[in-house]
């Protein structure tokens, strides 16, 4: 039985090295996810610098500290675009959120480096965030059905829209 | 005449006097806002400058305190157990301390481990395991293929590969996975996913297989069950390999379809004097989740050559159960489960154990969660007690 075994670890040796890995899990680039959103036009990008309030909203949001200092947005009227990163079980999703008046115009998985979960990234999934928008306690206003086995990554994407609403609402309110 | 004349000119002249000062004045203030605009340009250079320092402060600062884009990480899990059944001593037990440690070497080539310490503490006499449950490195082929090579818990059922303690209800792992299946299980060997479109995924597995073996002092050997024939990857006979196909659909959002089938070549790895016995297990499932309810329901089977296995009836294994939960909101949620399991299926005696499980979860925080459950176990097994428990995740 081990010559079979000798036998399938040397395809397997062979099937690797004739392989040029291509780089996994980019589906979408932040410029072009940005370029998308504003129609090929997009605008120089903003800051917003957070406040500890700011921070203590996010961190309620996330369910975890958030440490960094200042976020940055794209911006044409009352449109948006984010680029925000969150953890699944050990390594970040990044994830493109393009947003309008009150609502997700469109939430799109960018890079997916997990090794479980990346169910999140096909449109079957994500396009249930298109026009949900956020109730008053920062939660999103519509349920959105889960994916077993990615449930972590599920996790990330519902907080990365809440956190994207909310963030919308402070940019459109500053302009 | 000549008056009107002299008071035009006295005027006149006080006019042009009056032009020749009001020119100098706007020449003045022009010298004086173009200054103000050099000034103001200044400003507004040095502005864009702190600006930018200020960014490169904040860049350098967030990826100091960054570690999301580190290429080891650590991770864990953990559960501590309270159990009470009749006519049984009552125990306490912090049943795993998990560490996951994974390394990226490059977009495409990472390493995963899994070290756990079962029980406590590990050694002579005492009554923990120090575990490796993974240890695998895993190279993606391209968007949709990935390899893995080392040890991996083999793709089967609903716990064995997620089994982190928020990620699922009652305080112990149900017994049909465990007794059946069994969870937790891993071997040592290479596996390939295929993610064939979106939400349908295909995993095949070449692995060490069981040894359900025992030897016996006078150097004969005895068949023993599909849970004791976990070698564990420890010095682990591998004369007899297992090959293992699992199919999953979740293209439906909240829906998740799978089937696994395993074939043994032979559990007593050619060991003494044993009947040949190869074996082929047969696991499929289903989670439906809507809203705030979902239901989990698994059937698994083996079935074993071998005159040892068909002696003791044990050359039919099977089991399954069903379980609805509902979550009240992000802090509570209930479940119940009725389960049941037989080892020894291939004999005409009452060896089906049956379960019935009633319980709630208490998330302190979504990854530290509180637990509480109810079974009452019937059929070949007669006894009711209650568990508690806390786990977490990170």
């Amino acid at each position: 039985m081990n010559k079979y075994l000798s036998t399938i670890l040397l395809i397997l040796f062979l099937f690797h090295s004739n392989t040029s890995y291509a780089k996994k899990g980019v589906y979408q680039t932040s410029k072009q996810f940005i370029q998308k959103s504003f129609l090929g036009v997009p605008p120089s990008a903003k800051v917003m610098w957070l406040s500890k309030e700011d921070k203590q909203i996010i961190m309620n949001i996330l369910s975890h500290k958030f440490n960094r200092l200042r976020l940055r947005y794209w911006q044409i009227k009352d449109e948006t675009v984010w680029i925000i990163n969150e953890i699944g079980k050990e390594k970040p999703i990044t994830i493109g959120v393009h947003l309008k008046a009150d609502y997700i115009v469109k939430l799109k998985v960018l890079t997916f480096r997990e090794s479980r979960g990346d169910e999140v990234r096909h449109d079957f999934f994500s396009k249930q965030f298109n026009h949900l928008a956020l109730t008053e306690n920062n939660h999103l206003n519509k349920h959105v059905d889960g994916i077993t086995g990615a449930t972590l990554s599920v996790r990330a994407l519902t907080k990365v829209a809440r956190l994207a609403l909310w963030l919308h609402a402070k940019a459109i309110l500053k302009t | 005449m000549m008056k009107k004349t002299l008071v035009s000119s006295v005027f006149l002249g006080l006019f042009a006097c009056n032009v020749a000062v009001a020119n100098e004045g706007t020449k003045e203030l022009r010298k004086v806002i173009i200054e103000q605009q050099k000034i103001l340009e200044m400003l507004e250079q040095r502005l864009n400058d702190t600006d930018e320092k200020l960014n490169a402060t904040a860049d350098q600062i967030e990826s100091a305190s960054d570690t999301v884009f580190s290429s080891t990480t650590i991770g864990g899990y953990g559960e501590l157990h309270y159990n009470n059944y009749e006519d049984k001593d009552a125990v306490v037990d912090f049943h795993r301390f998990v560490l996951f440690f994974s390394h990226e070497f490059t977009d495409d080539i990472r390493f995963f481990s899994e070290f756990e310490l079962e029980h406590s503490i590990a050694g002579e006499g005492k009554k923990g395991e120090v575990e490796l449950e993974q240890a695998y490195v895993e190279i993606d082929i391209n968007n949709d293929v990935s390899s893995k090579v080392g040890l991996f818990l083999i793709p089967v059922g609903i716990i064995n590969e997620t089994h982190e303690p928020p990620t699922f209800y009652g305080v112990e792992r149900n017994g049909v996975e465990k007794n059946i299946i069994p969870a937790t299980w891993w071997e040592a060997g290479a596996s390939i996913n295929f993610k064939l479109s979106g939400g349908l995924a295909f995993d095949g597995a070449i692995t060490s297989g069981l040894n359900s073996t025992k030897k016996n002092p006078d150097g004969s050997y005895n068949f023993t069950g599909i849970r004791k024939g976990r070698q564990k990857v420890a010095k682990a006979t591998a004369e007899n390999l297992a090959y293992t196909g699992r199919i999953k659909y979740t293209v439906i959002n909240g829906l998740e379809l799978a089937a696994t089938m395993q074939y043994q070549t032979d559990l007593t790895q050619g060991l003494g004097d044993l009947d040949t016995a190869s074996a082929t297990l047969f696991e499929t499932h289903a989670i439906y989740q809507v809203q705030n309810f979902t239901v989990r329901a698994l059937y698994a089977r083996w079935d074993i050559d071998g005159d040892e296995a068909k002696d003791s009836g044990s050359d039919e294994q099977t089991g399954w159960y069903i379980e609805p939960s509902y979550k009240f909101n992000e802090k509570v949620g209930v479940f119940a489960r009725y389960a049941e399991y037989d080892n020894k299926a291939g004999n005409n005696a009452l060896t089906t154990v049956e379960s019935t499980s009633l319980g709630i979860n208490y998330y302190i925080h979504e990854n530290v969660v509180l637990k509480a459950d109810y079974e009452n176990v019937g059929g070949s097994k007669d006894t009711k007690g209650f568990n508690l428990g806390f786990g977490y995740q990170f």
